[in-house]
């Protein structure tokens, strides 16, 4: 039978079986695409909204994204190290934003506030970081560690409970009631830089937002503790036999990604001067959304994935829906969060970036 | 017309060239071993037959069929079953229902016939518990009796190869891949399940393409070798043949002595 | 190595000392029990929970919730280390004592250091429940110097007790904690008994019992309750087989009679429990099966199949609003108003049908991934009937109402007391449905998926269909309820499908145990049941369902009434049976195991 190697061998080819499932999934994507682009034409042509207006939604966009991005910086690298989404985080950013209120409305009783903005943002900021990272690093102790090398939805169903949990502790500590983030009398009205015109709330957010993020990318890339971070997220066996402290690490991890949460907690009080118990849900939603977009496990992209996001969100009700004359569609605003979410799961999920780290790991 | 027929099958990961234009065939009734050096690509091969992985070119051609492009589930129900490297059981259902889910593919009974209970989902469902055991009963007494019912993760580790087995053969195939049946088996072990192997083809006439390290098993059961090396066919022929090869020698083997072992 | 092989139990050598008790662990133990306190305080619970009385004038609930923490620590803090291989057991004795009470100590301190700060500061700007009532609780009435060494010693001698239950011998034990687990739910649900003892005519009992209806139990009370079923866990841990294993040992004519017996007999209480309990107690029922349908439709989802859908009360919106449309006369767009029981096939249809398009994008994605999807999809379901866009469709914020009752035959549906019937009957459905699929080929199917996906497909599973019909089968159920309850309700609102409802049937499934029926309908009986009847808990349930969670995958994720195969997953030793057989095997022995073994 030694003839049956020169058998005629068949072209090559790529062949791919159709199935109902990819024909639905084709279906979905075509008409997401379509839905989205005759929106944008309809509502562009009728010209409802001037450039400007356009423009500030945009900038608007970047700034909300910039809080997304540092966000979504805790979700990717704990995923990074971990393989776990932690639902928790969300949490972790309102617990720091409530700490800011609660800093920033005692100093707004004293003169420092007027007399020296700076400063008291620096101090609102710090407290905010601080409680941040020790409610991220004391969730990693009691509820993760003991988990390590448990399946994988173990502690994502941990996440959420810790999630509840602190959701319903700081109500139960300080109340149902909704905050309002006092009033930075010298952010108020507007500047130009460029030639735009942009509210100086949303200049602080995103010059902030991209100090913390090249901070971070600094200390990923050069530090010694960062490299530690890169090795166990590419091997955690392999980095403890280099003589790194995974534990630690894993720690230094979340602790790292509670803060950039505690800053975005701060700046979230600038740009949306509401929050209660349950403001962490939603951000903390589309923070991971943001992450996946940008590819999980991937610091740039989590920055990349958090503005685009922000500036789709802001952009595209008065985009889309607007364009179809749908009734009060602000209202639908975070159904296009979640559109963008469930989209980017299911057509993207690598992201825009991929990820980083395609093996999967057990 | 040969049973397995594959030609031009490549794959690459990234940069690697896993598998590089491989052709081989298996004839019914034959058993092939693959042997090669770690990293030689065996066990990319049998995903790729197997479905489990996309090849990047190529055709393989089962009972006159293409393979490229079906699903695993689809390549299965044509009559191919395989085992793991790495032991892959389902750790939390018994060593029964392990291979009763074997059968899967071989019966019909939907939901609503459990649910309604009808007598042909009855009749079914006693029809894949006897088959199951009849597949055990194949291995003696070692996964017999009240080990029906124990949980495959408490089994030993040659116990659980041996389910494997079990496995696949109850998803009543025509060619069986084996993955290193033998790795991690003590001596014993191993000369049992190449006595095994035998009794696969002479009492179940299976056809058997297997990977293999231990070189023993590999000159007591297989009719055929074929030694990969880098993705790409180094050579094929008799034990006899291979182990004189001065390639294979170079590449695999290194030192004849442990080929007289 | 020979004696070994020879002798079936291992050679016996001197066993070493077992380590002693780790008084660093108490410690820490302490104060995290401590930090527990604190927290149990300044979250309003204490307060809250204060003005209602346990045992009438002794004991407030309150404070003894505030104190079973230190117990509970104590307990923890003085549990013997595990017993190890060729060591002797742990002993029992002061140690443990002092475990416990250092434990409850600090625990205490804790407390006390909490008082100072009340007493000094004023942080009500901030911690509204730090509130000079809260000092009054915990302080018992006493000034601040006074108070701190009452509040330790209190702590102490409750940390104590925790430590000194490991000292009792079990029967004695299992006595004592069922007889107090007792006094503790006929002090929690008077209302309950007060019902109860109201509908046999036997209001002397609830005279002697408590201070009044709905009141404390008195000291007398409490501790005839105590003595009663003290003697009762007694008599039963001195018998020498269990009722089920006599039931179990009969032969086989005899114990389907007892079985069929038995099952009458729950039957007829269970007809005669709405009766007795009164729309209120009811509607609580009707509630937790509604939720219990949903938890054994989520079981299948990700017990059976292991789809972590975390938007699962997107089928049970499909199922409530599908008949709000079809039956009620107010359904904006479309309304035929057809009975609630025509409308079940329809439902069924929809269902399946929301089933099928949730399940399709995520067919191919990973748990973690499909997770957060589902959630997605469950927040998209809820926002889009909440909008003013499709209010045309839905009725938008203002709902669907006018949805009429439930009517089989001549006999309508209508009180909480009559809806008990229906649903536990498609709960005994679901149930039923649960047990069939399990063994069948499907239910292996799902099974095996869950296990290890890539190798099921291997093993010529279609992973699309089992991955679409787990989510059908598990929609329909989830929609079953949706019908019960909008017909019950008699109006649909979109906040009512809130992301809360799918969580809490993640965590009844979690807590009774994934895949176990039995487990799943405690789990609801705990969750839905007990914050519903204690009024004073609502406010807290959600923040007890998170530390529940929290707890359970730490401690005990097979849950509290595991499915046998996850019970059998916790058997690591028979691993190492096996490789003693293996041994024997390779000396020629062969494997002498008796039938039953495991």
């Amino acid at each position: 039978m030694t003839e049956a190697a020169t058998v005629d061998a068949r072209p090559a080819r790529r062949a791919t079986r159709i199935t109902p499932v990819s024909i639905f999934l084709w279906a979905l994507r075509i008409a997401a695409l379509a839905i989205i682009l005759y929106g944008s034409y309809l509502s562009i042509s009728s010209g409802r909204l001037t450039a400007s207006q356009w423009r500030d939604l945009f900038v608007f966009g970047i700034s909300t994204g910039s809080v997304y991005a540092l966000i979504a910086l805790g979700y990717t690298m704990v995923y990074g190290v971990l393989r776990f989404i932690n639902f928790a985080h969300g949490e972790v950013f309102m617990v720091g934003a409530m700490m800011a209120f609660y800093v920033a409305n005692a100093l707004a009783a004293t003169t420092l506030w007027t007399s020296s903005p700076v400063i008291s943002l620096l101090i609102v900021l710090v407290a905010a970081m601080a409680t941040s990272t020790s409610v991220a690093v004391i969730v990693e102790r009691i509820a993760y560690r003991p988990l390590r090398g448990a399946p994988r939805l173990i502690p994502l169903i941990t996440s959420i409970g810790a999630s509840f949990t602190i959701q319903y502790l700081v109500r139960g500590l300080v109340g149902p009631s909704t905050k309002a983030f006092p009033r930075v009398e010298s952010l108020r009205g507007t500047t130009e830089i460029f030639g735009l015109v942009i509210l100086k709330s949303q200049v602080v957010v995103i010059a902030a937002a991209l100090v913390m993020m090249t901070g971070l990318y600094l200390f990923v890339e050069k530090t010694r503790t960062g490299k530690s971070m890169r090795a166990v997220a590419e091997d955690p066996e392999t980095a403890a036999l280099m003589g790194i402290d995974v534990d630690r690490t894993i720690v230094k991890v979340f602790a790292v990604g509670g803060a950039m949460a505690g800053v975005a907690g701060a700046l979230w009080g600038l740009v949306f001067p509401s929050l209660n118990f349950f403001s962490g849900f939603l951000p903390g939603i589309k923070a991971f959304t943001a992450a996946v977009l940008g590819g999980i496990g991937n610091i740039v992209g989590a920055m990349l994935g958090g503005v685009s996001l922000g500036i789709f969100e802001s952009v595209g009700p008065s985009l889309v829906l607007a364009g179809y004359e749908i009734p009060a569609f602000s209202q639908l605003k975070d159904v296009v969060a979640y559109a963008a979410l469930v989209l980017v799961l299911i057509f993207r999920p690598t992201g825009i970036l991929g990820e980083r780290l395609a093996e999967e790991r057990t | 017309m040969a049973l397995l027929e594959i030609t031009g099958l490549s794959k690459a990961f990234g940069g690697l060239r896993a598998i590089n234009g491989l052709d081989i065939y298996v004839d019914e009734g034959e058993v092939v071993s693959v042997i090669g050096p770690n990293g030689a690509g065996k066990t990319t091969f049998f995903n790729l037959v197997t479905g489990m992985e996309t090849p990047d070119e190529g055709s393989i051609v089962f009972d006159g069929q293409e393979l490229v492009g079906l699903r695993p589930n689809q390549i299965l129900q044509l009559g191919m079953a395989r085992t793991f490297q790495n032991v892959r059981l389902f750790p939390a259902m018994t060593v029964l229902e392990n291979v009763m889910v074997g059968q899967h593919a071989r019966t019909r009974a939907g939901l609503l016939g459990a649910i309604f209970k009808t007598p042909s989902q009855r009749r079914e469902e006693r029809e894949i518990e006897e088959r199951s055991k009849e597949v055990l009963s194949f291995f003696g007494t070692r996964l017999a009796g009240y080990r029906h019912d124990q949980l495959s993760m408490v089994l030993s580790y040659a116990n659980r190869r041996r389910l494997e087995i079990a496995r696949a053969m109850a998803t009543s195939p025509r060619l069986l891949l084996l993955d290193e049946p033998t790795a991690g088996m003590n001596p014993r072990e191993t000369i049992e399940l190449t006595e095994l192997i035998g009794r696969l083809r002479s009492e179940r006439a299976y056809t058997i393409v297997l990977i293999e390290h231990d070189m023993q098993v590999v000159r007591n059961v297989s009719d055929r070798v074929v030694v990969l090396d880098h993705g790409v066919k180094l050579t094929e022929g008799s034990y006899d043949e291979i182990s004189t090869n001065e390639n294979v020698i170079e590449a695999y083997l290194g030192r004849p002595a442990e080929m007289g072992a | 190595m020979s004696q070994v092989v020879d002798a079936p139990v291992p050679v016996e050598v001197e066993l070493r000392p077992a380590a002693r008790l780790d008084m660093r662990r108490a410690v820490r133990l302490g104060l995290s029990g401590g930090v527990a306190m604190v927290l149990v305080c300044a979250i309003g619970m204490v307060a809250a929970f204060q003005p209602r009385m346990l045992i009438d004038p002794i004991l407030p609930m309150g404070t003894f919730f505030l104190y079973l923490l230190p117990l509970i620590f104590g307990w923890t803090a003085s549990q013997p280390p595990p017993t190890l291989e060729g060591f002797e057991p742990a002993k029992t004795g002061a140690r443990n004592i002092l475990a416990g009470a250092l434990a409850g100590v600090l625990g205490g301190l804790c407390v006390g250091l909490l008082l100072i700060v009340i007493t000094t500061w004023d942080l009500r700007g901030v911690f509204i429940n730090l509130s000079p009532q809260l000092a009054e609780i915990i302080s018992f009435g006493l000034p601040v110097a006074a108070a701190i060494p009452v509040i330790a010693l209190v702590a102490g001698v409750v940390g104590a007790l925790g430590g000194a239950i490991h000292l009792l011998s079990p029967r004695p034990r299992r006595a004592t904690m069922s007889a107090l687990a007792w006094v503790l739910v006929f002090s929690l649900f008077t209302d309950i008994f007060g019902q109860l003892f109201d509908a046999l005519s036997l209001d002397f009992v609830i005279d002697f019992l408590y201070t009044g209806r709905g009141g404390a139990l008195t000291i007398a009370g409490a501790l005839v309750l105590f003595a009663v079923f003290f003697a009762f866990y007694w008599w039963l841990g001195g018998r020498e087989s269990t009722l089920r294993q006599r039931v179990q040992a009969m032969p086989a004519g005899r114990r389907s009679r007892w079985q069929i017996g038995a099952a009458v007999i729950i039957l007829v209480i269970l007809y005669f429990v709405p009766r007795i309990m009164g729309p209120f107690v009811s509607q609580i029922l009707v509630t937790a099966g509604i939720y219990l349908l949903m938890a054994l439709g989520l079981n299948i989802v990700v017990g059976y199949a292991g789809l972590l859908d975390l938007g699962y009360v997107a089928f049970f919106a499909v199922g409530a609003y599908s008949t709000a449309i079809l039956t009620s006369p107010q359904s904006p767009a479309f309304s035929p108003e057809i009975s609630v029981l025509a409308s079940i096939p329809f439902v069924m249809i929809a269902a399946a049908i929301a089933g099928i398009l949730v399940a399709t994008p995520v067919i191919r994605m990973r748990g973690d991934y499909l997770a957060i999807v589902t959630l997605g999809f469950g927040e998209i379901a809820r926002i889009l009937l909440n909008s003013e866009w499709l209010a045309p469709y839905f009725g938008g914020a203002q709902g669907i109402t006018n949805i009429p009752d439930l009517q089989i035959g001549p006999i309508t549906f209508s009180t909480p007391q009559d809806y008990f019937y229906p649903v536990f009957l498609f709960v005994v459905l679901a149930a039923y449905i649960t047990y069939a699929v399990q063994n069948s080929r499907w239910g292996r199917a799902w099974m095996a998926m869950r296990e290890d996906e890539s190798v099921a497909e291997a093993m010529g599973i279609n992973i699309v269909t089992a991955k679409l019909s787990a989510f059908v089968v598990g929609a329909i159920l989830a929609s079953f309820g949706g019908t019960l309850f909008a017909s019950q309700i008699g109006s649909v609102f979109p906040h009512t499908f809130d992301i809360v409802v799918s969580i809490t049937v993640l965590v009844i499934i979690i807590v009774g145990g994934m895949g176990s029926v039995p487990g799943v309908v405690l789990g609801a009986i705990v969750l839905i049941v007990l914050p519903n009847l204690l009024r004073e808990f609502s406010e807290y349930q959600f923040l007890f369902y998170g530390v529940l969670l929290i707890v359970m995958m730490l401690k005990r994720p097979e849950g509290f009434i595991p499915s046998r195969r996850r019970a059998q997953e916790l058997h690591a030793e028979e691993l190492s049976q096996d490789a003693w057989l293996e041994i024997y095997g390779e000396k020629g022995l062969e494997e002498k195991v008796p039938e039953g073994t495991t």
